[in-house]
């Protein structure tokens, strides 16, 4: 039995917002019969704003929930703020899924940017073109690694960024790429591993200044928020190289577990974040 | 109406009460170590006499001291491929098939890794093995044949007796082992008449509790045992007796074969009842195996086109029916079962297929309940299908 949420048993109970929409204005389609699901979107948008949104799913339990609970997300928001919208934003919505699962919060989020690649402001859009499309994707010019579920190089460099994934088997989880023969597995793990690199080089190629401003984005967005929920906070002092000095505040200052909160999160919130090692050290 | 309708019964069965029953004492008073030399003892060693005689009758062994008990069914597969093929050592061939139970299949996996070769053989749409391709693969190297007696998902009886002469009549070394699980309880099982020289069962697939179960291994076949350590089970599985679930074991295959003819008659009448219903009532229901095929009593399994099967179980189960799927979703993998696959059934229906399995306790009023339900479920997955188109195209071939 899978471990679901309260949410995501809600949604595929009663999902919201199913059926298809007659003369939509953007249609988006993720998936295939074979490889086991598949989600169809449609989109209603007015001035710019997404007016309704309607779906249909050919899945399991999150694949529905993942779907249903996407049309709340979106109906009522402008097209750009939409575009903004990811797999992890999807998850987190329904209270997270499992971590198999996730690869239906990816469907979900697939589907909402086929339809908005497809979306013009002059309305009409043919469902049968997008289809022919979709189905005829394998001979376009997007590399496929995955050939059995059909997962291109993008797709899994969009999972790794969006996500954080560090291992193949996360991979899998996320965009099902390598779940079944399994030979794409090394192809794989060399994109995990190029992603981390290019990461790595785009970082040496910064000034000092944007390295500032990069660690201190991650601080004052990921660590500090962390921290002031139980009343301390922390503030970026000094950076030399890749050491970087913070000074913690309110409750954290004098805690005698703050070592463990510069080492065990602040730094490995940073090094996951800047895709490279630092030392974080507390500034006297 | 129960809140519980148990259709699983080849994942596992409730514990029968009069099996518990015959249990309790080796668990308070009988508490003595089978081997022990006082008295006390006497009465447990007595009841896994008893039980050894009862499974001997139950699978028509000719001696019971070809019965070893086991803890489950993949350490009665374990013990018999593994202890043949490392009582055989030059021999490197084995001989499977596609849609054995995962248990058996990975064990071969790692063995092919070992550096054995496995032939896998492949089954008709029906389910049915191929067996002129099982004729062709024996060979003077191979040192096993492995074939389960019905299969755990759609319920298909091998021809067993048949394969068996096929083995012997190309290579009067190679052993036979059947993997009787899914048998056991549901048909008439005869290691003698089929001519096999080793075969598991277990315990929970028949009433009896998880945790227990057999291996067959005929008088002229020799193992090197897989655990090592005292002289029980006559130095073949070592490991002081567990009692309580042995005579458990040994009521459960009593109950199971009296049982029999109330199984091939009661519950596949129960079985038609649900089958024909769910394909007449639904229209885009199939039925996976082929309506003729030789099939244990109480199986069947039906794929539902154009939707998916792990939200027709969440359905089911929020009214209390449980079943099972071999749609990639429930279990973890991303590909649907390899049965199925084996199987070439549609792709269509492939991720919609359920399996309902019936035990001696499922009853009439269950299956109405059932035959009642599960039409409005199917239909509220499919009012949210993308495959509208598809599915009014079948409905109205139906028609």
């Amino acid at each position: 039995m899978w471990d679901y949420s309260e949410k995501v048993m809600d949604h595929y109970r009663n999902p919201r917002n199913v059926g298809s929409i007659d003369n939509a204005d953007a249609v988006g389609v993720a998936g295939s019969l074979t490889c086991g699901d598949q989600l169809k979107i449609y989109l209603k948008i007015e001035n710019n704003i997404v007016t309704d949104a309607k779906f249909q799913t050919f899945g399991c339990g999150s694949a529905v929930a993942s779907s249903s609970i996407l049309t709340e997300m979106i109906i009522g928001k402008t097209v750009d703020e939409v575009r903004k919208i990811t797999n992890k934003d999807i998850a987190d919505e329904l209270g997270g899924l499992p971590p198999e699962k996730m690869h239906c919060s990816v469907m979900g989020y697939e589907a909402l940017e086929d339809a908005l690649k497809h979306y013009s402001a002059d309305g009409y859009v043919d469902l049968d073109e997008i289809l022919d499309e979709h189905y005829g994707k394998p001979e376009k010019k997007e590399k496929m690694v995955c050939t059995c579920f059909e997962v291109t190089e993008n797709a899994i460099w969009d999972a790794i960024k969006v996500n954080g994934l560090k291992t193949v088997e996360e991979v899998t989880n996320y965009t099902k790429a390598g779940g079944a023969c399994g030979k794409c597995k090394s192809a794989i793990q060399d994109i995990i591993d190029t992603y981390y690199n290019k990461q790595k080089t785009e970082i040496e190629k910064l000034t000092p200044t944007q390295w500032i401003l990069k660690v201190n984005n991650v601080i004052e967005t990921q660590i500090s928020p962390e921290l002031q929920k139980d009343g301390g906070d922390i503030e970026l002092v000094d950076i030399k190289n890749k050491t970087i000095y913070v000074k913690l505040k309110g409750r954290c200052s004098g805690c005698k577990n703050s070592t463990m909160t510069l080492k065990n999160f602040a730094q490995k919130v940073l090094q996951d974040s800047l895709g490279t090692d630092v030392t974080v050290i507390e500034a006297e | 109406m129960t809140n519980l309708i148990y259709l699983d019964n080849n994942a596992t069965t409730k514990v029968d009460e009069r099996v518990l029953d015959e249990m309790m004492p080796y668990f308070k008073e009988e508490y003595a170590n089978p081997s022990s030399m006082y008295n006390f003892s006497k009465k447990s060693s007595d009841a896994i006499k008893e039980a050894r005689v009862k499974i001997r009758d139950f699978v028509n062994a000719k001696d019971e001291k070809e019965i070893f008990f086991t803890s489950c069914g993949s350490e009665s597969a374990n013990m018999a491929i593994r202890g043949v093929l490392n009582y055989n050592k030059n021999k490197k061939h084995i001989i499977t098939t596609k849609v054995e139970h995962p248990c058996v299949l990975n064990l071969y996996q790692s063995l092919e890794k070992q550096g054995y070769r496995v032939d896998y053989i492949g089954v008709n749409s029906n389910g049915e093995l191929n067996l002129e391709e099982l004729d062709a693969a024996i060979n003077d190297d191979t040192a096993l044949v492995s074939v389960m007696w019905a299969n755990n998902e759609n319920g298909i009886i091998n021809p067993i007796e048949k394969i068996s002469e096929i083995i012997k009549s190309k290579n009067k070394e190679t052993k036979f082992f059947v993997d009787a699980v899914q048998a056991a309880g549901k048909i008439p099982i005869d290691v003698q008449k089929a001519g096999v020289d080793l075969l598991g069962i277990s315990g929970h697939k028949f009433h009896a509790p998880k945790g227990i179960g057999a291996l067959y291994i005929n008088s002229k076949t020799m193992i090197t045992p897989l655990i090592i350590g005292g002289h029980q089970e006559r130095g073949k599985r070592a490991g002081t007796e567990n009692t309580p679930y042995i005579v458990g074991l040994g009521k459960a295959a009593e109950l199971a074969q009296n049982g029999l003819d109330f199984e091939l008659i009661e519950v596949k009448r129960l079985r038609d009842k649900l089958e024909t219903n769910i394909i007449n009532k639904i229209y885009n229901a199939r039925l996976n195996t082929g309506a003729v095929a030789s099939r244990v009593p109480n199986t069947t399994n039906i794929g539902f086109e154009y939707i998916e099967g792990e939200l027709i179980l969440l359905h089911m189960s929020d009214i209390g029916i449980c079943a099972s799927s071999g749609s990639a979703c429930t279990s973890g993998s991303l590909e649907p079962s390899h049965v199925l696959r084996a199987m070439n059934v549609p792709f269509t229906a492939i991720h919609g297929s359920i399996r309902f399995s019936l035990s001696r306790f499922t009853t009439e009023d269950e299956i109405d309940y059932v035959i009642e339900k599960l039409p409005q479920i199917i239909e509220k997955v499919r009012s949210i299908s993308p495959y509208q188109k598809e599915l009014e195209q079948l409905k109205n071939l139906r028609r």
